[in-house]
C-alpha cells in the first residue's frame, strides 16, 4: 500500500505532468493561433461549407499526410499540424506515466499504462473504420 | 457569410461557451455540439470532431492547476482509462454507423442528464468504508488534503465504476464531448471516491479518453482544421480566463442560467432529431 515516500513520489509525478500538459497545450495554441492568421488571409472571403458532411481531403487526414501537406506551405495544413500536437499532449502524458510507473518499479501500472497507449496509438495509426 | 466572419462568431460564441462552462462547473464543451449544429448549420460530424479537439485543449489546459492542489490519484485514473479508451473506440466506430437523427436524440438527453446532475447539491462525504480487495490489489486507495490534515479514502464497487467508465467513453466517442458528468458519477456515486478527488481525476482522464476517439475521427475525416481552429481558441480561452474569475464570481445564478440553457439546447436537438433535421 502506499507508504509516504509512494505518495511523495506520486505527487511529484502529477507535478511534472501538470506543467507538461500545460506546456503542450500552450504550443499547439500558439501553432493554431499563427496558421489560423494565415488560413484567414488564404480563405477568409471564402464560403463555408460545412452543412454538408463530405469529410476532409486524405491529406489532412494521416499524420504522414497532414505533414506532407503542412510542409507545403498549406495554412490548412499547418492549423493539422497544430491540432495534432494538441492530441499528442495527452498521449505524451500517458508516455510519461510509463516512466514514472518504471521508476516506481510498479509493475501492475507499467501494464495498465502500456495498455492504454496502445489504443491511443492504434486509434491515430490504424483508426480509420 | 464569408469564412472570417463565420470564423470570429464561431471563435467569440465558443469563448462564451468556455467562460460559462469553466464558471459554472459544467465544461463548455457539451453546448458546442448543438451551439455548431442549431445556430451555425454545421453538420453534426464536423461539429463533433471540432468539440472533441476543445475537450482535449480544456481538459490539458486546467490539468496544471488542479495538480497543484493534490487531489488527484493518478492510479484511478490509468486503471479506469483502459475502460474510457476502449469505450471511445466503440463509441467512435459507433458515430460512422448511427444515423446523424438518433445522435441528435442522444445528446438532447445527455444533455439533459447533465444539467439534472449539476442543480444537485454535493456534499463531501466522510464515509469510513472498510477496504475492498480488489481496489486494494490495484492499489486504488489514497488521500487528499483537507483543512484538518490528510484524509485517507477506500475505493468501493471497482467493477461497477469500471463498467460506467466504460459507458462514459462510449458517449464521449459517439458525441464528442468529454462526458465528465458521468465520470464524476462512476466515481463519486458508485465507487465511493471522495468529490474532490473524483472531479479531478476525471478531469485528468477527459484528454486521454478524447485522445482514444480523436484518432478515428481525424482518419474519418470528421476534424476539419477551419472549423476546430475558433472552437479550440475560444473555448480554451473562455475556460482558462473562468477560471481565473471563479473565486470572485457569484456562481449560483450563473449556474441557474446555463442549466436553463443546456436544457433549451436538448430540448431543440431532440425536436430536431425527431423531425429528421440533422
Amino acid at each position: 500500500m502506499a507508504g509516504p515516500p509512494a505518495k511523495w513520489d506520486d505527487t511529484r509525478v502529477e507535478e511534472i505532468m501538470g506543467k507538461l500538459l500545460q506546456a503542450g497545450v500552450l504550443l499547439a495554441a500558439a501553432v493554431v493561433l499563427v496558421s489560423g492568421i494565415f488560413y484567414l488571409i488564404r480563405y477568409g472571403n471564402t464560403l463555408p461549407h460545412y452543412r454538408i458532411f463530405r469529410g476532409e481531403p486524405q491529406d489532412l487526414r494521416s499524420v504522414p499526410g497532414i505533414v506532407r501537406f503542412a510542409l507545403g506551405g498549406h495554412s490548412r495544413g499547418l492549423l493539422q499540424v497544430g491540432l495534432l500536437l494538441l492530441l499528442a499532449t495527452p498521449i505524451a502524458r500517458v508516455v510519461f506515466s510509463v516512466y514514472a510507473f518504471i521508476r516506481e518499479k510498479d509493475r501492475l501500472y507499467i501494464g495498465v499504462t502500456l495498455l492504454v497507449l496502445a489504443v491511443l496509438i492504434y486509434s491515430l495509426v490504424w483508426g480509420r473504420a | 457569410m464569408h469564412i472570417l466572419v463565420f470564423t470570429l462568431l464561431v471563435g467569440l460564441a465558443s469563448f462564451l461557451a468556455g467562460l460559462l462552462g469553466a464558471l459554472t462547473g459544467l465544461g463548455g464543451g457539451v453546448v458546442i455540439v448543438p451551439l455548431l449544429t442549431l445556430a451555425f448549420h454545421v453538420d453534426i460530424r464536423y461539429a463533433a470532431g471540432a468539440s472533441l479537439i476543445s475537450v482535449i485543449a480544456t481538459s490539458s489546459g486546467a490539468a496544471a492547476a488542479y495538480v497543484r492542489e493534490g487531489y488527484s490519484n493518478i492510479r484511478i485514473g490509468m486503471f479506469l482509462e483502459i475502460a474510457t479508451t476502449f469505450g471511445a473506440l466503440v463509441g467512435a466506430w459507433l458515430a460512422a454507423r448511427v444515423a446523424n437523427n438518433a445522435i441528435a436524440i442522444i445528446f438532447g438527453l445527455v444533455l439533459i442528464y447533465s444539467a439534472y446532475l449539476s442543480s444537485k447539491h454535493k456534499e463531501e462525504r466522510r464515509d469510513d468504508l472498510p477496504p475492498d480487495p480488489l481496489a486494494a490489489r490495484l492499489r486504488l486507495d489514497g488521500s487528499y488534503p483537507t483543512p484538518e490534515g490528510p484524509q485517507s479514502y477506500h475505493v468501493r464497487n471497482v467493477p461497477g465504476g469500471f463498467s460506467l467508465m466504460f459507458a462514459a467513453g462510449v458517449l464521449s466517442g459517439l458525441l464528442g464531448i468529454g462526458s465528465g458528468a458521468v465520470k464524476v458519477l462512476a466515481m463519486d456515486q458508485i465507487m465511493r471516491i471522495p468529490f474532490k478527488v473524483s472531479t479531478t481525476t476525471s478531469n485528468f482522464m477527459i484528454g486521454v479518453t478524447a485522445a482514444a476517439s480523436a484518432g478515428i475521427y481525424l482518419g474519418r475525416g470528421y476534424i476539419d482544421p477551419g472549423l476546430a481552429m475558433p472552437v479550440m481558441l475560444g473555448v480554451l480561452s473562455g475556460s482558462l480566463l473562468g477560471a481565473r474569475i471563479l473565486v470572485r464570481a457569484q456562481v449560483k445564478p450563473l449556474r441557474v442560467l446555463f442549466s436553463l440553457v443546456i436544457l433549451a439546447l436538448a430540448v431543440e436537438m431532440i425536436y430536431n432529431g425527431l423531425t429528421r433535421r440533422f
